[in-house]
């Protein structure tokens, strides 16, 4: 149920505009790997590159190679609708399909997709909401509306919906940057669980966020607003909070800097 | 210092200097007493002339009193207050003297036997009669544009939207603006030499039905093209990271999120045209019967309906065209709210 990505040499572009330079990194599987760096770094464009939803913004395109296990997901014959089945994602303003049911919303990929069996619609419904640690919140009201729920509730909505469909990888791009302390914490004690089963990567503004929940973490940095962002260096989350290997880095997560 | 500040919030300064809700009235009530006094010593006259008088007058008396007692500050709010409530008032007068003209004018005629008969059969002096007729030939001209106009003007705009690039978008949207001024005589004139003489199709509520396309297509589009955008990108993203491709992603997420606006907009095109009467004037003509066979020979409608009975010049025509104008309004209301409640469970203003 989980895989192991690596990136190869990945460059983004926005039109002309270069976002991302040169990003090689291995992310290992059933583990958090949290990315962090200054606003503009790049560090959600990349995130981005790796379902492939980088290239639906008009003029997005990315050079390099992200492999999954061995696949690499921009090789010939891959189809990005394929990959984004493959690699789910939670956004950073929780985005429930407002014209959907609780239920509806946590079944929409499986159902989207094809799948109409009520049974097994039903048992994803309440497997993934379980997962989600929503369920006992939710269970008298599967059939209210998605929106109708707290922010928290919203994103742990969001995130049984993006495991419903029990992808390899879960991508979060600032999953709780829109949400109070308490939920927070629930989505962060989520994020341990989940790791059990998903190969995570989550995108942080919040630095104690990542030591809190990520066993490795990225620094993105870049030289000058306008250069593209690029990857400093990845190492195991202790180390880049206790005594990184650049400069860079320390004065990042010092506060001299960013 | 702190009192001058005081003073200046409501409930905190000083009461005794505010013009409260009394005094105004108190104002009012003395200004059209004046302007009475003058109406009646002077030569001005005349109902519209008083009531402009009194507005004038009332809006000096209250900026002045308040001036001398208030400040200018205040006294700038009232005169602008003032001068937006008037505003709010012409707007909704008209609307609401037609509204309740044409149901005062309306009532007189509209019956059972009225919406039940055609006008065959009858005298220039009989009474009876109906608009039967017209109501078939409305709802089939309508809601055969309709059929139409909605699906194609919807695909345009998701065209628009979703898939054109460059130039082609342009110049559709070009199109489709200068189609927005097409005057509906135009419309119906297009249809009338291409459909009616051109293709020896003859006049029939089809021809109606196409003139009446021409009109609402660009109201669609531009409508619908406006309530797709609004759809926010972060569902279209959510979507295709549950791996949906970009047809799946329009079709169960970004239309069901905007069908409320889209089908505002649809009514909107439907109210316009319904009520449309040049281009039927060359498409479907004028008939006194019966026909619900939309597709060949002359059929009524109901601004046809109107516009014939009015050129007969009759106190009981002048009726018959007011029921019928009644009828008018209230099939474009009930097509509205239907519309609405059909939609009303999947808003965007329910986040």
């Amino acid at each position: 149920m989980s895989k192991r990505i690596v990136a190869e040499d990945v460059n983004a572009y926005y039109g002309s505009a270069q976002a991302i330079a040169g990003v090689s990194l291995a992310i290992e599987p059933k583990s958090v790997t949290a990315l962090i760096g200054p606003s503009g770094c790049g560090k959600s464009t990349f995130l981005r590159t790796l379902n492939r939803l980088h290239e639906v913004i008009p003029g997005a395109r990315v050079e390099g190679k992200v492999l999954l296990d061995s696949e690499d997901l921009y090789g010939p014959g891959i189809d990005a609708v394929a990959v984004r089945r493959t690699i789910g994602m939670v956004f950073q303003r929780p985005n429930p399909f407002p014209t959907m049911s609780i239920r509806d919303n946590v079944a929409s990929g499986l159902r989207l997709n094809g799948i109409k069996n009520k049974q097994v619609l039903d048992e994803a419904v309440e497997r993934s909401l379980r997962g989600a640690n929503l369920w006992n919140e939710v269970k008298d009201r599967l059939g209210k509306p998605g929106a109708g729920l707290s922010g928290g509730q919203q994103q742990r909505l969001c995130i049984a919906r993006a495991i419903a469909v029990e992808p390899q990888v879960l991508l979060m791009d600032e999953p709780c940057s829109a949400l109070d302390p308490i939920s927070t914490l629930a989505i962060e004690d989520l994020m341990t669980e989940l790791k059990e089963r998903f190969t995570i990567v989550i995108v942080t503004h919040n630095m104690q966020q990542a030591a809190r929940v990520s066993d490795r973490t990225g620094f993105f940095s870049l030289e000058a607003t306008g250069e593209p962002g690029r990857l400093i260096e990845i190492d195991t989350t202790e180390k880049i909070f206790s005594n990184p290997s650049e400069k860079r880095t320390e004065d990042y997560i010092t506060g001299r800097f960013g | 210092m702190s009192a001058t500040i005081l003073e200046q919030i409501p409930g905190l300064g000083d009461d005794t200097r505010r013009l409260h809700a009394p005094v105004r009235l108190a104002l009012l009530a003395l200004t059209v007493l004046v302007s009475l006094l003058l109406f009646a010593v002077t030569p001005l006259q005349g109902q519209a002339d008083f009531v402009v008088f009194v507005v004038v007058a009332f809006a000096v008396v209250q900026t002045a009193t308040s001036f001398a007692l208030e400040g200018r500050r205040h006294a700038l709010d009232r005169l602008l207050s003032l001068g937006v409530h008037l505003a709010l008032l012409a707007a909704v007068v008209p609307l609401v003297s037609v509204l309740s003209y044409t149901v005062y004018k309306g009532v007189k005629k509209l019956d059972g036997q009225f919406l039940t008969h055609n006008l065959t059969g009858l005298g220039p002096l009989d009474t009876n009669g109906g608009e039967y007729h017209a109501i078939i030939g409305t709802l089939e001209q309508v809601l055969m544009a309709t059929a139409i106009a909605v699906p194609l003007g919807l695909l345009v705009a998701i065209y628009i939207t979703e898939y054109g690039t460059g130039w082609l978008v342009s110049a559709v949207r070009f199109v489709i603006d200068v189609m927005t001024g097409i005057p509906s005589i135009v419309a119906g004139l297009f249809i009338f030499a291409f459909w009616v003489i051109g293709l020896h199709r003859g006049y029939s509520g089809l021809a109606a039905a196409f003139s009446l396309t021409i009109l609402m297509l660009p109201v669609v589009v531009r409508s619908s093209e406006e309530m797709i955008k609004l759809v926010p990108a972060e569902l279209r993203e959510a979507s295709y990271a549950l791996g949906l491709p970009k047809w799946k992603t329009i079709l169960r997420v970004v239309l069901p999120t905007a069908s409320a606006g889209i089908t505002t907009g649809a009514m909107l095109a439907v109210a316009r045209v319904t009520g449309e009467t040049a281009p039927l004037l060359l498409t479907s003509f004028i008939t006194p019967a019966t026909n619900t066979d939309p597709l060949s020979g002359k059929q009524a409608a109901i601004p046809t309906f109107i516009f014939s009975q009015i050129g007969l010049g009759r106190p009981v025509n002048y009726d018959r065209a007011w029921a019928a104008a009644l009828t008018l309004i209230a099939l474009v209301l009930v097509l509205y709210i239907s519309a609405r409640l059909l939609t009303r469970r999947n808003t965007l203003s329910r986040r």
